[in-house]
């Protein structure tokens, strides 16, 4: 048995012929070639795999691809324009917030989530809360928070860049 | 971590829903949020031969008040939603803050009210919630629909009340009296993991200062969610002071079953739901307006 689907990620319209059993991060790296999406645990626990789905950061190991139909996708591919960096990305790269980069898509997609829902957050407490969702074994997490929280200043300044 | 091949179906109808069950009910899964049964096919722990897909069920997506009062929610409703929607903030807030401590923003974006209802989970934040709502569980089946109170829909870990070719439609709840007090309170080892104990309270103190209402529900203590059905007995008529709280943490303590595993003792667990279910009691107590009769 196999589904048709189409969708749109990053812009750019896939379609595909799929068994259902395919997971959508399965989908995204081996079907649409897009390598960012990484996969930790598999079972929605480390966060690595997060994309936007309409908008909203879910798990792409936790949901079967032939659901995403129709579905437009962000995934951290979808961050950069050309060769300049996301607000958020120059954030991650000058505060340190990456060590060996395995979570940091994760985060990246979280992370924009969270400041289009609250642009105006500051508080590091909040900012923990809400990334506490997404593992990270390299950093202790310090430059992350201090990256996303340097993050959101940038993104008041220029607004624009959260459409992602 | 790949699931073994099924066939996979998406109705659009809960018509459409049961119609496919009863092809194959035993052998038929129902996919909800999907933030439970994705790890079980993933771990191939679950092998189902169909997975029915609720995700396209227009009809079980809505929250509605009807003019009576009641809170009717639909069992595709998802968690984040629980946690925002402003008719649920206001009318039921116990559920409102219930939601907001499961897992994280993500996995709250696709898991949805039934299908943790329907999972079951004994550490799980919803079902407990719903005890001490006393809400009543909407299934649907080939024969028709029947409505289930909380406190017999949870039978044990992962099994719920719902039988093979029936679906778990709606929620339906009678926010508690006017000026009720509410609370809830867990603790977990890190944010968003599962719960090693926590509770779900509702208290009000009458116009004459003593306790005319209480419902509590417990989680992550036993096989389902624990409801003390001498809590009535204990409390109406007292004072809300501390020791009175503290005395009927204590007999919750006693009385609840938890498991050993590696993230808690069932001992220290039980030590937990004691100091959780006072300090919920004096919060819930602390909410209370006062506006109970005389």
């Amino acid at each position: 048995m196999s589904k048709r689907v189409s969708m749109v990620v990053n812009g750019r319209p896939i379609e595909a012929e799929l068994e259902p059993r395919r997971t959508l991060a399965d989908f995204l790296r081996e079907d649409a070639n897009l390598y960012g999406t990484h996969l930790g645990c598999e079972h929605g626990v480390c966060g690595a795999c997060t994309i936007l789905l309409d908008g909203d950061p879910v798990r792409s190991c936790l949901m079967l691809a032939v659901q995403a139909d129709s579905a437009e996708l962000t995934t951290v591919e979808g961050l950069a324009d050309g060769d300049g960096l996301h607000p958020l990305q120059e954030a991650f790269s000058e505060h340190h917030a990456l060590q060996c980069g395995f979570c940091t898509p994760g985060f990246l997609l979280t992370a924009l989530y969270l400041l289009r829902e609250r642009p105006d957050l500051d508080d590091e407490e909040e900012i923990r809360e809400a990334l506490s969702g997404n593992l990270c074994r390299c950093t202790g997490y310090q430059n992350i928070i201090d990256a996303v929280r340097d993050a959101a200043g940038r993104l008041r300044q220029a607004p624009q860049a959260t459409k992602g | 971590m790949k699931s073994p091949p099924f066939d996979y179906e998406a109705p659009g109808s809960v018509d459409g829903v049961l119609a496919t069950l009863s092809a194959a009910p035993e052998e038929s899964t129902l996919l909800a949020g999907g933030q439970s049964l994705m790890p079980l096919l993933s771990m191939r722990m679950a092998q189902p031969r169909v997975v029915v897909d609720l995700n396209r069920v227009e009809d079980l997506d809505f929250v509605e008040r009807t003019p009576e009062g009641r809170i009717r929610l639909g069992s595709m409703v998802r968690q984040r939603r629980l946690e925002t929607d402003s008719g649920i903030r206001e009318h039921v807030p116990l559920l409102a803050e219930a939601a907001r401590h499961i897992a994280h923003v993500a996995i709250r974006m696709r898991g949805t009210l039934g299908g943790s209802l329907a999972h079951a989970d004994p550490a799980a934040e919803l079902p407990a919630t719903l005890c001490a709502l006393d809400g009543a569980l909407i299934v649907r089946g080939p024969g028709g629909a029947r409505a289930i109170p909380a406190g017999d829909f949870f039978l044990g870990p992962l099994t719920s009340a719902v039988e093979p070719g029936e679906l778990l439609t709606a929620v339906e709840i009678d926010p508690p009296p006017d000026g009720t007090g509410w609370a809830f309170q867990e603790v977990a080892r890190t944010h968003g993991a599962f719960a090693l104990a926590g509770v779900a309270a509702l208290l009000r103190v009458d116009g004459g200062g003593g306790i005319d209402f209480a419902r509590l529900a417990l989680f992550g203590v036993g096989s389902a969610p624990y409801v003390p059905e001498w809590l009535d007995q204990a409390a109406i008529g007292e004072r809300p002071d501390e020791s009175l709280f503290r005395s009927i943490g204590e007999r919750v303590a006693d009385e609840v079953s938890p498991f050993d595993d590696i993230h808690a003792s069932a001992d220290y667990r039980k030590r937990v739901a004691a100091v959780l279910t006072a300090r919920a009691l004096v919060e819930a107590a602390g909410r209370s307006n006062g506006k109970g009769p005389r």
